[in-house]
């Protein structure tokens, strides 16, 4: 039989208990391998994305704009200008002479239209070839206009995804700490790494809400540039996603000594564990302090009501679901800890589990708490998957995008847990909506059509 | 025309998309073909990203994954490592090579590199054949991407010889269901053809269980080598530039070149059959002519409702084309055709093919985006648009129907399978129009008919 990967891509791939753990990852994607990563520029874009008053502009030629537009299903509760494409669209001439002046040009016509409250400013892949001095520009337009305008060292090349989130970080820094803090309550928090999809933090919020906790900034879900301006104003920083703003919370740790807690939203177990831990947190910070006791008690109230609500409606899937077996490749690893979970939860097997950029402490867990003989895979194909998937039976596929037609033309389901999705995924509803949505794509009646499946109708 | 255009620095919403993603989907129409971008890596997956939302097929284009060193050194070594790990995953018949931005703005010699790469593997079995396009992003969109990797395969691949007696046709970027029914019509007229690229099975297959690492379909490399032997070329594309796919085929080999438009509404697709009819000395196929009664049919059927109707087209310049000489023959005025595409030619072309049937030229106008055309929307009053799915946002605004044609629709599931050539895709295109005007009025009426 044909070796399933390329020899260089072999040690990219962990078998669970065929061989002690070692896996290679966080490095460039090997050529030719069609990977199902993208660029520096996609880890800045999709982290900033959410904040909803800020203009964020795409200087380059008009591709890197054209295929992020509009493409998160992150929500905005106000202004919506995220949702539009900026381009400077670069032509030839730009090229060669630099494309300075129009960026400049560009920015100040944009801000005149919208007013937003800050400006991100995307580099792409030619713009650091050509040389633009894009902090000179965002610096003239800075004093022009009295916003932040900020640029973002995100040229497709400079790395992979993970450094397009630091570049994001490192954008944010700019504006954390140049807002006004004196009113904000010792019991509050700042979300940072969910990103609003289809509600989703809107749901969080509630949960700290009813909790007793402020939320000072949304980091980036339902962002707002002022809102991150003073977010170091926050006693704690709880962050979901930590591949993509982990490095913002040891920003903030380090300059505002504000500390963090890694949560996941997704999943019964690790949603409550994220609430527990927050209440934990400030029972820990006031001891002695009746309020903090009472966000405790308040938390345990919301865990068991929302728990109680819910076991009984996940009951149908789990029974109709139990057994199946499920593979997961996703774009950051921490997302994957909560799907085996979640998977567990409605008695399914987790036999495959991959992302684009996880580290290897990341897939070292990962291999802890899977089963003996699941596959952990960094930065895979479609070749790849396509051969795990069938080696392993699979009968549901989670992903995104990109995943989606592997898994259809193999007669698998599919579950879309990427960053497009339209359904909300997290908070206890959303795991909820996560079992629905398994169960409506294992359950239909439409793979008994499928040429090859055991039980197809024949022509 | 007259209007002026609005005259931004800024582009928001783009009406077009990059020049190497038109290379990839042209690669795609050819058999056993895999699509590469020399350039970073995530050109591929943006690419792979959005053609997938609308086709829900998979398309894998391998890339150079180029980081910074390679930048600084050049990209000739990823280029030629990623052509052995694709040449040995996929055993492709070819690998068809884009350029990106990046590798043209630091000067990569991509036909010497093959040179180099095809001298030191000399000798290889299996190895496949490579062609090469440049893509740079920063000049033209995604059309001249797909004409150019067209373009670049006949120059590099055609061969010539005695006449075999074949019909080169070269429709440009249509729908899957376009493709297919191309064949048919060709294959009612009994021309063996040769239609290039071809994207009826490689980007609309069936389910298999399997996944098959280059699909099926695609127009054959042999076919292609044997272009240079056809008795003629009709190419679709009344904005394409000179040196076109079958002007190169008529200086190379002295192949008869017969340009046509898209072949939408009766009298563009009826130009089409008529030269079919010559070139094979057939009548049209009785299945055509029936097919060609129904429409005009359909359009004395339903004309009240589409008279008078003013309406936005946006899109690709041949393909807004094509949809004013349709919906001009229907009555429905069209007040603006706009396109991302800077070809020079819309405006006169749009006369050209509605010159007789329209009281007054719509406003056209090319280097179009989104922003600019909502700008003009409003004051139009239009009671339709018709384009790809990235205008429902302005149609949603207006409150009028958004008919769907085109690349990309990633509001619906299907779009490879919309119909827009023929008297057959014609009429498709006439009903859906009908029924959505005729919904609108439905919709905003108080009483409820359910009897229109």
């Amino acid at each position: 039989m044909e070796a399933i990967a390329l020899p260089d891509r072999q040690n990219h791939i962990h078998r669970k208990g065929e061989q002690p753990f070692a896996i290679r990852c966080n490095a460039d994607s090997l050529a030719g391998a069609v990977s199902q990563r993208a660029c520096v520029f996609c880890g800045s874009r999709v982290v900033l994305y959410p904040i909803a008053d800020a203009l964020h502009l795409v200087h380059g030629p008009i591709g890197c704009a054209v295929y992020t537009w509009d493409i998160r299903g992150a929500l905005s509760s106000g202004p919506a200008l995220h949702r539009l494409s900026f381009s400077t669209d670069l032509q030839e001439m730009d090229v060669i002479f630099g494309g300075e002046k129009k960026l400049r040009r560009a920015l100040l016509e944009l801000i005149d239209r919208h007013g937003p409250r800050a400006a991100f400013v995307y580099s792409t892949c030619i713009v650091g070839i050509i040389g633009d001095d894009l902090d000179a520009v965002c610096r003239r337009v800075e004093e022009e206009t009295g916003i932040p305008v900020i640029p973002v060292k995100s040229e497709g090349f400079k790395g992979n995804k993970r450094a397009g989130y630091q570049a994001a970080c490192d954008a944010m820094a700019r504006l954390i700490g140049t807002g006004a803090t004196g009113d904000i309550s010792r019991f509050s928090l700042n979300i940072l790494g969910d990103f609003n999809l289809a509600g989703e933090i809107w749901m969080i919020r509630d949960y700290y809400r009813e909790m007793g906790l402020e939320v000072v900034a949304n980091i980036t879900g339902d962002g707002r540039v002022d809102a991150i301006r003073r977010a170091h104003g926050a006693a704690l920083n709880v962050v979901q996603c930590s591949g993509s703003t982990m490095q913002l919370a040891d920003m903030m740790e380090e300059r505002y000594s504000i500390p963090s807690l890694r949560v996941s939203y997704f999943g019964i177990e690790d949603m409550s564990e994220a609430l527990y831990d927050i209440a934990r947190f400030f029972m820990n910070k006031y001891p002695d302090d009746p309020e903090a006791r009472a966000i405790m008690e308040r938390t345990r109230e919301l865990v068991r009501r929302e728990v109680e609500g819910l076991l009984p409606k996940l009951e149908k899937y789990r029974q109709a679901l139990s057994g199946k077996k499920a593979a997961i490749y996703v774009g950051g690893s921490f997302k994957a800890f909560s799907l085996v979970k979640a998977f567990r939860l409605v008695d399914m097997e987790v036999v495959l589990v991959g992302s684009q950029t996880g580290t290897a402490e990341d897939y070292a867990e990962l291999a802890a708490i899977t089963d003996p003989g699941t596959i952990i895979v960094d930065d895979a194909n479609p070749l790849e998957l396509t051969s795990f998937l069938k080696e392993k039976g699979v009968d549901v596929f989670v992903g995104g995008v990109k995943e989606r037609p592997i898994a259809y033309k193999l007669g698998i389901g599919f579950c879309d847990h990427n960053h497009e999705r339209k359904e909300a995924l997290a908070g206890f509803a959303g795991m909820l909506n996560f079992a629905r949505e398994v169960y409506s794509s294992v359950m239909s009646p439409v793979w008994r059509f499928v040429p090859g499946r055991a039980d197809a109708a024949s022509l | 025309m007259g209007k002026k255009k609005p005259d931004f620095i800024s582009t928001t919403n783009a009406c077009k998309l990059c020049r190497p993603l038109g290379a990839c989907l042209a690669f795609k129409g050819m058999e056993g073909t895999v699509p590469y971008l020399h350039g970073s890596q995530g050109c591929a997956t943006y690419m792979r990203r959005y053609i997938i939302s609308h086709y829900n097929e998979p398309i894998d284009i391998a890339s150079s994954s180029l980081s910074e060193k390679h930048a600084v050194y050049g990209g000739g070594p990823n280029l030629k490592l990623g052509l052995t790990n694709v040449a040995e995953k996929y055993r492709p018949q070819m690998i068809g090579i884009a350029t990106t931005c990046l590798t043209e703005t630091i000067g990569d010699d991509v036909a010497m590199y093959l040179q180099e790469y095809r001298r030191d593997t000399e000798g290889s079995v299996g190895l496949p054949d490579l062609v090469h396009v440049a893509t740079p992003s920063y000049a033209g969109s995604h059309m001249e991407g797909f004409h150019g990797a067209v373009c670049a395969v006949i120059r590099q691949r055609t061969e010539g010889g005695p006449c075999t007696g074949t019909v080169n046709l070269l429709p440009g970027f249509v729908s899957s269901a376009d493709y297919r029914h191309l064949q048919e019509i060709m294959d009612g007229f009994a021309l063996d053809r040769i239609m290039l690229p071809d994207l009826s099975e490689t980007m609309d297959g069936p389910a298999l269980r399997e996944y098959r690492k280059i699909p099926a379909g695609g127009t054959p490399l042999a076919r292609i080598r044997a272009m240079g032997r056809s008795r003629a070329t009709i190419e679709f594309g009344r904005t394409m530039a000179d040196g076109s796919g079958g002007a190169i085929l008529a200086e190379k080999f002295g192949i008869d070149n017969h340009r046509l438009g898209l072949p939408m509404g009766i009298r563009e697709s009826d130009r089409f059959f008529h030269l079919l009819a010559e070139l094979s000395g057939r009548p049209v196929p009785a299945v055509f002519r029936g097919e060609r009664g129904r429409l005009v049919d359909a359009y004395v059927d339903g004309h009240k409702y589409l008279f008078g109707k003013r309406a936005i087209i946006y899109g690709e310049e041949d393909l807004v084309v094509g949809l004013c000489a349709f919906l001009a023959e229907t009555g429905v005025r069209p007040v603006l055709c706009a396109s991302g595409g800077t070809s020079g030619r819309l405006a006169a072309s749009i006369t050209e093919v509605t010159g007789d049937l329209l009281p007054e030229q719509p406003q056209v106008h090319e280097g179009m985006d989104f922003f600019e055309i909502s700008e003009l929307a409003q004051e139009l009053a239009p009671d339709l648009i018709v384009g790809h799915s990235k205008g429902y946002p302005l149609a949603r605004k207006l409150g009028i129907p958004l008919i769907r044609v085109g690349f990309p629709i990633h509001d619906r599931v299907g779009g490879q399978r919309i119909l827009h050539l023929g008297y057959r895709g014609t009429q498709q295109l006439f009903d859906t129009i009908a029924n959505a005007l005729i919904a609108k009025k439905q919709a905003d009426s108080p009483v409820g008919y359910a009897y229109m």
